[in-house]
C-alpha cells in the first residue's frame, strides 16, 4: 500500500469513528434496554475444581437460536453441579458418532447426547455403555433410547407434539392446514408434521429453503394464493412461524399461523394475536435435565422418569400464559 | 480462446471478443447462437408456458409479483457473481457473504445504539474490504478463486457463528426495527410499491436497474470490453495493457457490495433479525443461476440479461412447483437437470461459434 493510500485509510477511520460517535440513535438499540441478553437462570455457581465432566453430544446445525437454549440450559446444570461440561456438535450422524466416541475415549464421567439416528449412532452408544460411562438421550430417539442402552431421556415426542397440534386447530375449526418443513430430509420434522395431520388428516406439507428467509416468505406466499382454502399455517420452528406473517399478510391470507418453538419475535407476535399459539419442547430444560439427571446418577444412583422417558413437551404457549414465559424467553431460558 | 484480441470491443455483448471480421456473412442461425442468452431464453419461455398451463394459481398479477420478488433476490447477488465469471472468476463466498453484511449492520445498530445509516454505511465498507480480500489474494497468490473464497466462505460462515453469539449471547440479531432511520432504509430496500393491484417487492426494480447497469457496462464501455478480456485470456489481456488485477479486484468487490444490497434487504425487510446460520448454500444458486443463464464456467462469455433469465428460470422453477401444488423435493433435483443440460448447450455453442472462426 502506498504511503498516501495508508493515509487515505488513515482519514477514513478517523471519519467513520467520528460519524459513527456523532450518528447515535435517540430510540432502540442495546443502550435502551435494560435487560441483558444472555443470563442463564438457575445458575448458583460454585468454585474449584470441576467435581465431574460431562460431555454433551447434539446434532447441532450452527447458528440455530433453538440450540442456544438447550446450551443454556445444560451450562446453567453445570453450573450448579460443579460440571465440567464439553459441548461438542455435528449435524452430520457419522461425524456426531465419531464425537461421542471422542467423549469414550478421553473417559469423560457421563454423556448426554441427541438420538436423532439412532441406528448410525448405535455403535458409539454401546461403545459408551461398554466402556462403563452413563449415556442420556435427550431431544430426539424417543422410542429408541431404551434399546440403544441409554439410561434415561429427556424431550418431547414429536409425533405426540403433532398430534397436540393437531387436535388443538382442528377443535378451532381447522379445514386445510399447511405444514411447513424447512430442512430437507429431516425425520424429526416429518414426524411433526406426520403428527399433525394425523388429527387434522387435510394437512399438507410444504418445503422451504430455511437457508434464505426470504426465499421461505414468497414461497409461502406463492402456497397461500395457490391455495385459498388454507385456513392454518403451522410451522416448524419460530423464525419461520414469523416469516409466514409477512407472507400472510403479503398474499392477503386470513390463514392462523401457530408454530413450534419460540423466539423472542414468536413471542412478541403470541403476545400481538399474529401467532395463535407455540407448542414449546423446552429445550432449555432438555439441556438442563440431561445433565441434571447424569449428576444425581453418578452422586445418588437416581433415575429421572423411573424408567420412562421424561416428556418436556409439548407444553403450549399462548396468550393465556405467555406474559409469564415472556420474561424467561428474554434471558434465553425459554 | 487463444485467438482471441481481447483490447478490440466485442460487436454484441456476449460474443467471443474480436476476432470476426466478416461477421456480416455469418448466417442468422450462427449469429443467434452467439447471444449466450438464447438458451436460457427458450427454457425460461417453455418453462413459464408449461407452469402458466398447469397451475392455475400462476395466472395472477400477484403471483407474478412473488415469482419477480424470489427472482430478484436470487438476482441481485446474481448480477454480480455472472460479471465476476464472465470475468473468469468464482465466488464460493457469497452466500454467507450476503448474512455477514447483514448481522453486522443488525449488531452494531443495537449494541452501540448507532443511527441505521451509519450502521448500514459501515457494513458497506466491510463488504468492500471482503471483496477486496478476496480479489486481492486471487491476483496476488495465483491461486484459483475456488480455493481462496472457499477459504473465505468458511471464515465468514465461522465468524457470522461465532461473533454472533459474542455480542449477542444467542445466535440471531435481535428487532432493530424501532432504531432511527430504520424506516427511511426500510423504504429504499424493502418498499412495497402497488403494482396493477397488488404490490410489488422495490428489490425487483433495484435488480433490474443492476441488471441494465450491468449489461451497459458489459456492452458499452471499455470496463466491459475489459471484463470479457481478463475472462477470455488473462494473459493476452495483460500484453495489452488491459489492468488485468485492477478488473479482477473490482468484480469481486462487485459482488460483496450486491451481497451487501441483498444483506440490507434482509434486515430491513425483516425486523433486523437475522440467524447466524442463515445464507449457507445460497452461492450456488447464485451460480446455477449464472450457467443456466448462458454464462461459460471458463470466462469470457455470456451477459447480464442471461443471468436475469437464469434467476428468472429457477423462481418459476421454485415457486411454480409450489403453484402446481407439487412436492417441492423436487426443485434440486429440478435444478440439477437444468444446470446439466445449460452447461451442455453451452459447450455446444463454444464449438460452434469458435470452430466457424477458424474456418
Amino acid at each position: 500500500m502506498s504511503s498516501r493510500a495508508r493515509r487515505g485509510v488513515r482519514i477514513a477511520g478517523v471519519l467513520v469513528t467520528a460519524l459513527a460517535l456523532a450518528a447515535c440513535s435517540s430510540t432502540g438499540g442495546a443502550q435502551t434496554q435494560t435487560t441483558a441478553a444472555s443470563q442463564p437462570a438457575g445458575g448458583g455457581g460454585t468454585s474449584g475444581t470441576p467435581e465431574f465432566t460431562i460431555a454433551m453430544v447434539t446434532h447441532e446445525t450452527p447458528g440455530d437460536t433453538f440450540w442456544d437454549k438447550i446450551k443454556s440450559g445444560a451450562n446453567a446444570a453445570a453450573a450448579r453441579y460443579n460440571i465440567e461440561l464439553k459441548y461438542s456438535n455435528d449435524p452430520q450422524a457419522a461425524a456426531q458418532a465419531q464425537l461421542i466416541q471422542t467423549a469414550v475415549d478421553s473417559k469423560v464421567d457421563g454423556i448426554a447426547t441427541t438420538l436423532v439416528t439412532p441406528d448410525a449412532l448405535s455403535g458409539a452408544v454401546k461403545a459408551a455403555t461398554d466402556a462403563g460411562i452413563p449415556l442420556v438421550g435427550f431431544n430426539s430417539g424417543i422410542s429408541e433410547y431404551k434399546e440403544l442402552g441409554a439410561l434415561m431421556y429427556f424431550g418431547s415426542d414429536e409425533t405426540i407434539a403433532g398430534n397436540t397440534v393437531g387436535e388443538k386447530i382442528t377443535e378451532a375449526g381447522a379445514k386445510h392446514p399447511l405444514c411447513v418443513i424447512q430442512a430437507e430430509g429431516s425425520v424429526a420434522l416429518e414426524a411433526r408434521c406426520a403428527g399433525v395431520k394425523d388429527k387434522a388428516p387435510n394437512t399438507e406439507n410444504l418445503q422451504v429453503n430455511g437457508a434464505d428467509i426470504a426465499s421461505v416468505t414468497s414461497t409461502i406466499q406463492a402456497k397461500l394464493a395457490q391455495d385459498p382454502t388454507i385456513d392454518y399455517v403451522v410451522t416448524l420452528g419460530a423464525p419461520i412461524a414469523v416469516a409466514a406473517l409477512q407472507s400472510k399478510q403479503q398474499a392477503n391470507s386470513s390463514a392462523k399461523v401457530v408454530t413450534f418453538d419460540l423466539n423472542t419475535e414468536a413471542i412478541k407476535a403470541i403476545q400481538d394475536g399474529g401467532i395463535e399459539f407455540a407448542v414449546d419442547q423446552q429445550p432449555y430444560l432438555q439441556g438442563y435435565l440431561s445433565v441434571e439427571s447424569l449428576y444425581l446418577y453418578l452422586t445418588n444412583g437416581n433415575d429421572i422418569g423411573g424408567g420412562q422417558a421424561v416428556l418436556t413437551g409439548p407444553s403450549i404457549v399462548d396468550k393465556s400464559n405467555i406474559d409469564a414465559i415472556a420474561k424467561y424467553a428474554a434471558n434465553n431460558t425459554r | 480462446m487463444s485467438t482471441t484480441t481481447p483490447n478490440r470491443p466485442p460487436a454484441t455483448g456476449g460474443a467471443p471478443a474480436g476476432g470476426v471480421p466478416t461477421r456480416v456473412d455469418r448466417p442468422i442461425g450462427q449469429r443467434l447462437l452467439a447471444r449466450p442468452e438464447l438458451g436460457a431464453l427458450i427454457a425460461a419461455v417453455v418453462i413459464f408456458g408449461f407452469f402458466f398451463a398447469i397451475a392455475p394459481s400462476l395466472r395472477s398479477m400477484a403471483s407474478i409479483s412473488t415469482v419477480l420478488y424470489e427472482a430478484s433476490v436470487v438476482g441481485i447477488p446474481a448480477v454480480a457473481v455472472g460479471l465476476l465469471m464472465i470475468g473468469g472468476e468464482f465466488d464460493l463466498s457469497a452466500g454467507v457473504a450476503t448474512i455477514s453484511t447483514g448481522l453486522f449492520t443488525s449488531m452494531i445498530c443495537y449494541q452501540l445504539s448507532l443511527n441505521m445509516w451509519v450502521g448500514t454505511f459501515l457494513s458497506l465498507l466491510l463488504a468492500l474490504v471482503i471483496g477486496f480480500v478476496n480479489g486481492y489474494l486471487v491476483v496476488k497468490t495465483q491461486i484459483p478463486s475456488f480455493l481462496i473464497t472457499l477459504g473465505t466462505y468458511f471464515i465468514l460462515w465461522g465468524v457470522n457463528l461465532g461473533v454472533t453469539k459474542l455480542v449477542t449471547g444467542s445466535v440471531a440479531t435481535v428487532n432493530t426495527s424501532d432504531i432511527e432511520g430504520f424506516s427511511s432504509l426500510n423504504t429504499i430496500f424493502a418498499a412495497e410499491i402497488p403494482f396493477f393491484g397488488t404490490t410489488l417487492k422495490i428489490t425487483v426494480l433495484w435488480w433490474i436497474l443492476f441488471v441494465l447497469i450491468a449489461a451497459w457496462t458489459l456492452q458499452r464501455t471499455r470496463i466491459g470490453n475489459w471484463i470479457f478480456a481478463v475472462g477470455g485470456n488473462p494473459a493476452s489481456a495483460r500484453a495489452v495493457g488491459v489492468p488485468v488485477d485492477k478488473v479482477k479486484i473490482g468484480l469481486f468487490m462487485g459482488v460483496t457490495v450486491l451481497c451487501w444490497f441483498y444483506g440490507m434487504h434482509r434486515v430491513y425487510g425483516f425486523n433486523g433479525v437475522i440467524q447466524a446460520g442463515e445464507g449457507v448454500g445460497q452461492e450456488f444458486f447464485y451460480i446455477i443461476a449464472v450457467v443456466v443463464g448462458g454464462t461459460l464456467l471458463t470466462g469470457g462469455f455470456g451477459s447480464a440479461f442471461g443471468i436475469a433469465i437464469g434467476c428468472l428460470i429457477l423462481a418459476m422453477a421454485r415457486l411454480g412447483i409450489v403453484y402446481a401444488g407439487w412436492d417441492p423435493n423436487w426443485f434440486r433435483a429440478f435444478l440439477g437437470v437444468m444446470l446439466l443440460l445449460a452447461v451442455m448447450v453451452n459447450l455446444y455453442v463454444k464449438k460452434v461459434t469458435s470452430s466457424r472462426r477458424l474456418s
